[in-house]
Order: structure tokens, then sequence, then C-alpha cells
């Protein structure tokens, strides 16, 4: 078995930014967040409660902008169609994330996202030849502070 | 939320308040729609096994948002977390439901952590931890690692 080996079309395509993704962060979608992921904490699930806060609002979670991203504008599946058509392998799975947290997120907040494949290699794994690629999102907020960074591992055997 | 932790409070090795959690099929249904994922992967058995992984997987940014959920409500609300890392290691599979509310019986799964590391930078009081999904097996399936900020009482 060897590792899989790097095409220069696929090397081309570091670096390379998708569009911005520009959004209202909305009371509903972090109440369905906290739901889902069965997170109770009244910050992110009582309007009134989080508005008698010091933050005077409902706050997202922190990694609620990972997954806005993902579902407002940005699609990661066009993503991974562009990185197949380019040669990636078609088997895909999620192998992991890291997060960078500069500040909070709440509702009302807008949020401009910016993603890149920001490396791509070749390596052997269980699955087989595998393309181990990190895609990276950078998320600001409508004063320009960057509030997170996601770099997310993606394996395409 | 529990009574708010401290920077004195904690000393390498102390652990993190344990968080039980169930995957079932209805808590991927609800992940699919607050997340934007919809891979087929989750939810299609052929997809799954074709895939070589058997039957519909629980999405790893799930456990990641469990792992969230795991130091947020450690660090309390006078708390900051700074990074938070994992890599989806092993597989989980959850639990079917037998009627609206209620799923059946089978595994459940622990959020889990210790302190590695606490020290000062600049006037923060920052804390490293190592943090992990376990299953009903005791396997660690998503292990990862966290740097918040605590409060001190000295301030």
């Amino acid at each position: 078995m060897a590792a899989f080996v790097v095409t220069d079309t696929l090397k081309a395509m570091i670096g390379r930014a998708e569009d911005p993704v520009v959004q209202k962060v909305e009371e509903g979608a972090i109440q369905r967040y906290a739901r889902a992921i069965d997170d109770p904490n009244p910050l992110y699930n009582d309007v009134e409660y989080a508005a008698q806060s010091e933050w005077g609002r409902l706050m997202a979670p922190p990694g609620f902008a990972g997954w806005a991203v993902k579902s407002k504008g940005f699609d990661m599946f066009k993503l991974f169609e562009k990185l197949q058509k380019a040669g990636a392998p078609l088997g895909l799975l999620d192998g992991g994330v890291e997060f960078e947290f500069f500040g909070s997120i709440g509702a009302g907040d807008i949020l401009i996202s910016v993603t890149r494949i920001a490396n791509i290699e070749g390596r052997e794994t269980k699955m087989g030849p595998t393309m181990v690629t990190t895609v990276e999102t950078i998320s600001m907020n409508a004063r320009g502070t960057v509030v997170m960074i996601m770099r997310n591992t993606l394996l395409q055997f | 939320m529990a009574k708010q932790i401290h920077y004195e409070d904690v000393e390498v090795g102390s652990e993190i308040t344990p968080l039980k959690k169930i995957a079932t099929t209805k808590m991927l249904v609800q992940w699919a729609g607050a997340s934007g994922d919809f891979n087929p992967l989750h939810y299609e058995d052929d997809f799954a096994k074709n895939l070589g992984v058997g039957r519909p997987i629980v999405h790893g940014q799930l456990k990641r948002a469990w792992l969230v959920h795991l130091m947020t409500d450690w660090i309390g609300y006078k708390g900051t977390l700074k990074k938070l890392s994992c890599r989806y290691k092993g597989m989980d599979y959850p639990r079917k439901m037998q009627n609206f509310d209620d799923p059946v019986d089978g595994e459940t799964w622990w959020c889990k952590g210790k302190v590695t590391k606490k020290y000062m930078e600049g006037d923060e009081c920052l804390v490293e931890c190592e943090i992990w999904v376990e299953n009903g097996k005791g396997d660690k399936t998503t292990p990862g690692s966290a740097v918040a900020a605590l409060p001190s009482k000295s301030k």
C-alpha cells in the first residue's frame, strides 16, 4: 500500500479562497443548535433569561459559527465535488477539527466568513491511500474582529 | 449550570465534571437540520454500508459540539473557551427510537476530561485539558484537547 499521490491540479487548489459568506445570526438558529446537542443552558435557549443576563441577548455556544457557515451559504459538499473533479478519491470521512475562539457570538451579529483549502497531502491510512485536506474557515464580525478560526481535517480515500 | 469554578480550585489532574450523552437517530436528524450537514452517511443504511462503516454513524461535529458543552458547563459563565480540538478516531452508532421521545435501551456516552496544565499568560489564568468522548465500552472514540481561561478569586 502507498500514500495517495497529490496531483498538480489538486496542489493548485491550495490557498484558493471560496467566496465570503455573510450572515446574520438568528435566535432560532441558536436555539435549534442548542436543542440538537441537548444543551439546556438558558443563555442559548431562553430569550428572556438571556436579555436579563450581562450579555443582554441570546448567545451562541462556541463552535456555532462553524456549522452556520456550512449551512447558510458555503456548501462544504460543493467543495468536496470540486476536489473530486480534480482527482480526489470518492470516499469521505471527517477526520477532526481545531477551533480557536477570539470572541463571543450572539443573536443579531453579522458574521463574515471565508473558507480556503489550507493544505492537501497524501498519506497511507487504514482506509488505503488517503488524501488529507485541511479546510480553514476564518469568521469575523461586522467590526472586522476575527471571532473564530476553524480547521477541519477531511479524509478522502 | 454548576457553581462557578475558579483558577485556584483546579490542579493538574483535576477532573472535569463528566457529561452524559445519548446519541439517538432523532438527535442525528436534529443535528443535520441545525448544522446543515446532510451527508447520507448519517441516515442512509446502504450509503453507510458501501462506505465501509456498517450503518449510519454519529456526526463527528456533533461529538465535537458535546465536548464544547462539557467545557462550557465546567468553566461556567465567567470562564472563556479559547481553543478546542478533537479527532474522530472511532465510529459511534446512534440508538434507535422506540417512541416519539424515548430511545431503545443501549449505549450511553460520557464526555470526560482532566486538567493537564495550568499557567498564567499575561493576566489570563489558563488551563489546558485533555478531553474525550467515551463509548459504552469505555473506548475514547473522540479524543481531544482544550484551553480555557478561568476567573481568579484574587481579581
